[in-house]
């Protein structure tokens, strides 16, 4: 490319010297991740303590999350005690990327390594998190509930093809009995409605369960570009639009209001979702004191208390905030995701 | 025009993939080594940009804690803009009297290999999809110079299998780039850094082999007008691309701008029925969506479906190609939506059994576009002047992308009012009479490859 060409020779050193370069730069970048995720296998000094021990589904009064900080415990299911969150942290040994239990029934979305690819399964657990049974999952976890009363589970993770089907997205969302008598792969084959039409469309996307019953739901709809806050029968296979602008619904125990994300118009597009409690009767709208992005479904740990996570030093740190839209937001728990607290 | 990779080709040795060259073996002489270099070349970008694609779900997902749907609603806008760019890019790359191919190309493959470590430092929506536009505009930049590059490499009546070759090889990366991703997360759970830095240093490793071993200008120096003004000053390098260098040198070079290029019926007919086709292509995702919902598959089956396409696309290109070369490449790519036609059929049809039809299904679709994507670009060669090579490459390019985006709209519009069965119907229909009416469109030139086109004026 040059005013005089380069000879053949020349142009092969400049190619080995490249070849070297390039690979040195590529496994150096590699052994320094691969030193990296040794470290986090090696428990940090400051981090909470985590022992190996026996962790029941539905034992009183605890705080059940996936355990992000570093050390041989990482991405285990621990329990603490609800009145001590903070303190030693008691590790199941079963590994979940999503989580959520209730009842005594818990569902783990989780990682199975193979030779070429991870693959991704939801896992049905007993109260003793021994595997009941496990469904293959085309994608990768995202959302993950249990019904009330333990008899029902909703998981939603995110499909995509390669190149040839581009940077597209999309969720799945299933649900099924403990039983594993009924199992609805896919909620997009329900009926959706939006304003009293039916809506067929190819583009429908559903996600972010939140169970009443086990058989009533809410979730989230999303075609046209738009999202909707759904209800859901399993009786009926209907979808039925509610409220606009609604992401990964939370229901509060009462059965009465709905923690959600919502996108704000007009805010930094890089992080457009806030923490909102909608009143199911009145369909009226109230800010949390949490003014941050929030992009994850949140939890009642009680009738009065939202808890959710925001990205942390170890991944992800747990936070509170009233749902009634007083006070300010504290930190709850650091390195932990997903949690669920028995009663 | 025959001699234009005779001159380069026993000097420019071959890259890492590639054997000898410059042999009077039949076989060696029918894929020119420029259209190896540039195999080479695409092979490798193509495993540095598959590397991320296969991990960015999880990345975003697990590490950011992000959710990745927003991405679905960019998708379209990026792919206008990709198209939109590709004209540019032909455009810009036919200065110079074929510098520009090169240069161009180089910036394309430039800019997507810069767009790696910028995802490193980005870690929100917005700001990752604003990266993977720019990596996007690198590969509209890119395209239809390197496939210009391709076509004058080649000799004409072997474009087909030289087509064929160079899209081989590039689903080739396509196909090991994931499992390249796979291995490095193995290696260093959560090492997406080390993923990312080495996609990075791939992609520099594709550019390096493009410099160093694409012969700088396609055209021998005797030939037509360009040729002697600019064979002595050819660019220094990538980044002093078209105008600058190329414009003042070539004041008398009688480019054919992009409508005079319309202006011939030859690429006005290729061009309609490039359109008229891709306005009844059915996206892949669409398709794959209508397989899975049709057939009730296992979920874990669905990532794995492009990947059979593409394996039937793998090997099925370069005997594509060589037929191509042997019956016209205008009848191959008909041919090749009939094949398309049966998988519609495939999906309409009242069978069961799953596996077997799953496989069809793909081995067709593989097949399809093994007998249109690079066959499209040698008929389209066939028909333009090499002055005008790159810009002739992405009108009609640019044509079908731009069709197709609007029969995926009007798919989706169909699949709303009418559900999936009979969208596919719809579909099928409209490709049976674009079909016809291409075959009427292409008849008159015939399959002849060369002779009566304009361009061949060396030959």
């Amino acid at each position: 490319m040059n005013r005089m060409p380069l000879s053949r020779t020349a142009r092969l050193l400049i190619l080995l010297a490249t070849v070297v370069v390039l690979g040195a730069v590529a496994v150096g970048a590699t052994l320094a991740a691969a030193g990296r995720a040794d470290r986090k296998d090696r428990t940090q000094s400051d981090g909470p303590k985590v022992t190996p021990g026996a962790v029941r589904l539905d034992g009183p009064h605890q705080g059940l999350f996936r355990n992000m900080a570093w050390g041989p415990h990482r991405d285990e299911i621990t329990a603490v005690p609800e009145r001590r969150l903070t303190g030693p942290r008691t590790a199941s040994g079963v590994h979940c990327l999503r989580f959520h239990a209730a009842a005594g029934t818990g569902i783990c979305l989780q990682a199975v390594h193979g030779e070429l690819r991870d693959s991704y399964r939801a896992v049905l657990l007993d109260r003793r998190l021994r595997e009941v049974r496990h469904y293959d999952v085309a994608g990768t976890p995202t959302r993950a509930r249990v019904s009330p009363s333990g008899r029902t589970v909703a998981w939603t993770v995110f499909v995509s093809g390669d190149s040839y089907a581009g940077t597209a997205f999309s969720t799945r969302t299933s649900v099924v009995d403990t039983g594993g008598r009924r199992l609805d792969a896919n909620l997009e084959t329900y009926a959706l409605t939006v304003g009293g039409h039916r809506v067929r469309a190819a583009d429908i996307n559903v996600w972010g369960v939140t169970f009443a019953d086990d058989t009533r739901f809410y979730a989230t709809a999303a075609t046209g570009g738009k999202t909707y806050l759904v209800r859901g029968d399993r009786g009926t296979r209907t979808l039925r639009a509610l409220h606009p602008n609604v992401e990964c619904p939370s229901l509060s125990p009462d059965g009465t209001r709905i923690a959600y994300k919502k996108r704000i118009a007009g805010a930094d597009p890089d992080a457009p979702w806030r923490l909102y409690v909608l009143d199911l009767r009145t369909l009226r709208e109230t800010a949390t004191g949490e003014h941050r992005n929030i992009d994850d479904q949140a939890v009642w740990r009680d009738g009065h208390t939202l808890v959710y996570s925001l990205p942390g030093d170890y991944g992800s740190d747990l936070w509170t905030v009233p749902a009634d839209g007083t006070g300010t937001p504290h930190r709850l728990l650091s390195a932990a995701l997903a949690p669920a607290f028995t009663r | 025009m025959y001699l234009a990779d005779g001159r380069p080709a026993p000097a420019t040795s071959v890259p890492p993939g590639g054997r000898r060259t410059g042999r009077s073996r039949r076989v060696r002489a029918a894929v020119p080594s420029t259209v190896l270099v540039l195999g080479t070349v695409s092979l490798i970008t193509d495993i540095s940009s598959e590397m991320v694609t296969a991990v960015l779900p999880l990345y975003l997902v697990a590490e950011l804690g992000l959710s990745p749907l927003g991405f679905g609603v960019l998708d379209g806008v990026y792919n206008g803009v990709s198209a939109l760019v590709r004209l540019v890019g032909g455009r810009l790359s036919d200065r110079g009297g074929g510098v520009g191919h090169k240069a161009v190309a180089a910036v394309g493959y430039g800019l997507s290999a810069l767009c790696k470590p910028l995802l490193l430092l980005v870690h929100s929506l917005p700001l990752i999809g604003a990266v993977l536009a720019v990596d996007r505009t690198g590969k509209g930049l890119r395209t239809a110079p390197r496939d210009a590059m391709i076509s004058l490499a080649a000799e004409p009546a072997a474009r087909g299998r030289a087509f064929g070759v160079h899209r081989a090889m590039d689903t080739a990366g396509a196909l090991c780039g994931p499992l390249v991703a796979f291995v490095l997360l193995r290696v260093a759970a959560e090492g997406y850094d080390a993923v990312f830095t080495v996609s990075f240093c791939v992609a520099v490793l594709g550019v390096v082999v493009l410099l160093l071993f694409v012969p700088g200008r396609a055209l021998p120096a005797a030939e037509g007008t360009a040729g002697p003004a600019s064979a002595g000053p050819a660019s220094a390098g990538p980044a002093s691309a078209g105008p600058a260098s190329a414009g003042p040198r070539t004041p008398a070079a009688p480019r054919t701008p992009v409508r005079a290029l319309l202006g011939r019926p030859e690429i006005r007919r290729l061009t309609a029925c490039a359109v008229l086709l891709g306005l009844t292509t059915v996206s892949d995702s669409f398709l794959y969506l209508t397989l899975q919902r049709r057939l009730d598959l296992p979920a874990g089956w669905f990532p794995l479906l492009p990947l059979g396409t593409a394996a039937a696309f793998l090997s099925l290109a370069v005997p594509m190609g060589a037929i191509a070369d042997r019956i016209g490449r205008r009848r191959l790519f008909l041919a090749g939506h009939l094949v398309l036609l049966c998988v519609y059929g495939l999906l309409l049809a009242p069978l069961d059994g799953s596996t077997a039809l799953v496989c069809a299904v793909l081995i067709l679709h593989g097949a399809f576009y093994a007998a249109t994507d690079g066959v499209l670009a040698a008929a389209t060669a066939d028909a333009v002047p090499e002055d005008a090579r790159g810009s002739g490459l992405a009108v009609v390019q640019t044509g079908q992308t731009a069709a197709r985006f609007v029969c995926s709209l009007a798919f989706g519009a169909a699949w709303t009012a009418w559900g999936d069965h009979t969208a596919v119907l719809a579909a099928a229909v409209g490709l049976a009479l674009a079909a016809a009416l291409s075959a009427r469109l292409l008849r008159p030139a015939g399959p002849a490859a060369g002779p009566n086109s304009p361009s061949e004026h060396t030959s």
